[in-house]
């Protein structure tokens, strides 16, 4: 990869350690995806929040690396572990070292936004614009459906490009890159959102390529979208789909497929807490829950996450209090994924239609998780 | 044996045995940084120790938090001497550029294969070259 020479001072120091550190992640991952040079991105998302996903050792990094970086374009910032406004079932000791872990994302100048959705809480740049996502969900819906172009960046890369304004120009920045080679076509018509998220992890799973054509996948709504885009992220190293287009090879994901998938995350037949929020819930999916949980009350203890901005949306609609009527608790700033919320000592067998909140739950948190989709769940946990 | 014309994604020398899987790591879900295992019962290389090690794999999958995994590998000792991707990614590029442990991508499969499990071998990323013992 060729640098300006004022990248080549940079990355040698002139600029101080932070930013020379910042050049070498961007050099290094120019290098694994084979880019020519460095273009300007508008925004990034930045993951690497929640202190239990990052760390002492993450910590410690970023409360040294804040004291001599400032973000250079606007950034924004994955969910933390837990609710800020309801810590009371949190440690001290979690509290601390996750305050402290926001405290240095909001010194280098970071909106506290603690969002996987920023789709749905940020104005949308134009189409072609180039973005920097870590948070892979995020990247594949900003792709696929937004027509904002992003590579599956890494925290530490999206970090990078905030600090420098910077990233390489290669993978999904380039058209070619977005046509795609493999087709997975679904030979079943799809009944709920579980279905597309099945679809998505078992895309992610089988296509190696940056962009994957999804056959006969017609228009989504935000949910089936989100369902879809977070499995596909979780599975495999795929940042983005298309609704169907020229393949030259094709996969079909038949009924066995789909079962496979769901052998693979959901491993109880009950259990004894619901949760929904991986992606965080955005005020349509508030909308239909509202309905679907209307005059009922759940019979499970039912935690929901969505963002602080969605939340004080939803609250100002009185969209908030009716959910909360059926016993459902709402949590801000946190998602289903490694959050102190919910863990073994806690809880047995989590119930969630998240793919991507069952693949985190079952091989981090290591509880059993039974998938279903969310009109079964009202079906059969709410009386 | 010597492989040459792999190319540097993070440069640097490292020296281990091979730890060889074809199967891709989400380094959030299935490293245990702290123990330097792979903590994975489904992984092929479950319960294996990282450390020191020259860590051959696909590619990393999944959480872009990833990154951070292999830097607590490196700030608990528990980080391979050097890793080779068969298709480097940004998370595995990203998280070593910070841990300053050497990436080599090494695309040939045919070449992959040949790699043993368990053997010594020596990653000089710089230079582009992985060797294996015996030496020569």
């Amino acid at each position: 990869m060729e640098l300006s020479r004022d990248e080549e001072k940079a990355l040698d120091g002139d600029n101080g350690e932070a930013l020379a550190t910042a050049y070498r992640i961007l050099v290094a991952i120019g290098e694994a995806t084979g880019a020519q040079k460095l273009v300007p991105t508008k925004w990034a998302h930045i993951s690497g929040v929640n202190y239990n996903t990052i760390g002492d050792e993450g910590m410690r990094f970023l409360e040294k690396f804040s004291h001599a970086a400032k973000f250079a374009i606007r950034a924004t910032i994955n969910p933390m572990g837990y609710d800020r406004s309801k810590p009371e079932d949190i440690s001290h000791n979690f509290q601390q070292r996750q305050e402290n872990i926001a405290r240095s994302y909001e010194r280098m100048g970071a909106t506290p936004s603690f969002t996987c959705t920023p789709y749905e809480v940020f104005e949308i740049p134009q189409k072609g614009t180039v973005v920097s996502f870590a948070e892979s969900n995020a990247a594949v819906f900003s792709n696929s459906i937004l027509g904002i172009m992003t590579n599956k960046e890494s925290a530490l890369s999206a970090m990078s490009s905030a600090v420098t304004g910077k990233t390489p120009l290669s993978d999904l920045r380039l058209e070619e890159t977005r046509k795609p080679k493999i087709a997975v076509e679904p030979d079943f018509d799809f009944m709920t959102e579980l279905d597309y998220g099945l679809l998505g992890y078992f895309a992610g799973r089988e296509v190696k390529d940056s962009c994957v054509a999804l056959s006969r996948v017609k228009k989504l709504d935000t949910i089936q979208a989100k369902a879809l885009c977070g499995a596909i992220g979780t599975s495999g190293s795929c940042g983005m789909f298309t609704f169907g287009g020229k393949a030259k090879e094709k996969i079909t994901f038949g009924k066995k497929e789909a079962q496979s998938v769901r052998d693979e995350l959901s491993s109880a037949n009950d259990g004894d807490i619901i949760t929904l929020g991986s992606p965080q819930l955005g005020m349509n999916e508030l909308k239909l829950l509202a309905n679907i949980t209307e005059s009922r009350k759940f019979t499970r203890r039912c935690i929901i996450f969505c963002s602080r901005a969605i939340y004080n949306n939803s609250l100002k609609i009185g969209l908030a209090g009716k959910i909360e009527k059926s016993g459902a608790e709402l949590k801000c700033d946190s998602c289903i994924c490694l959050t102190p919320y919910i863990t073994k000592d806690r809880f047995d067998a989590v119930i969630t239609n998240s793919i991507k909140g069952a693949y985190y739950l079952s091989k981090s948190n290591k509880l059993k998780v039974v998938l279903k989709d969310i009109k079964t769940i009202a079906e059969e946990y709410m009386k | 044996m010597i492989i040459s014309n792999c190319r540097k994604i993070v440069g640097g020398i490292g020296e281990g045995e091979m730890l060889v899987t074809t199967q891709p790591i989400n380094f959030l879900a299935m490293v245990d940084a702290k123990k330097g295992t792979i903590s994975d019962p489904l992984h092929e290389l479950y319960g294996k120790s990282l450390k020191g090690s020259i860590l051959i794999l696909p590619y990393a999958i999944g959480s872009s938090v990833g990154a951070y995994v292999i830097y607590s590998l490196k700030e608990y000792g528990n980080a391979p001497s050097a890793v080779v991707c068969s298709n480097a990614d940004i998370t595995t590029a990203s998280g070593c550029a910070l841990a300053n442990i050497p990436v080599l991508n090494l695309p040939h499969v045919s070449v992959i294969s040949q790699l043993e499990h368990g053997r010594k071998a020596r990653v000089n990323a710089d230079v582009g070259t992985i060797t294996v013992e015996p030496w020569q």
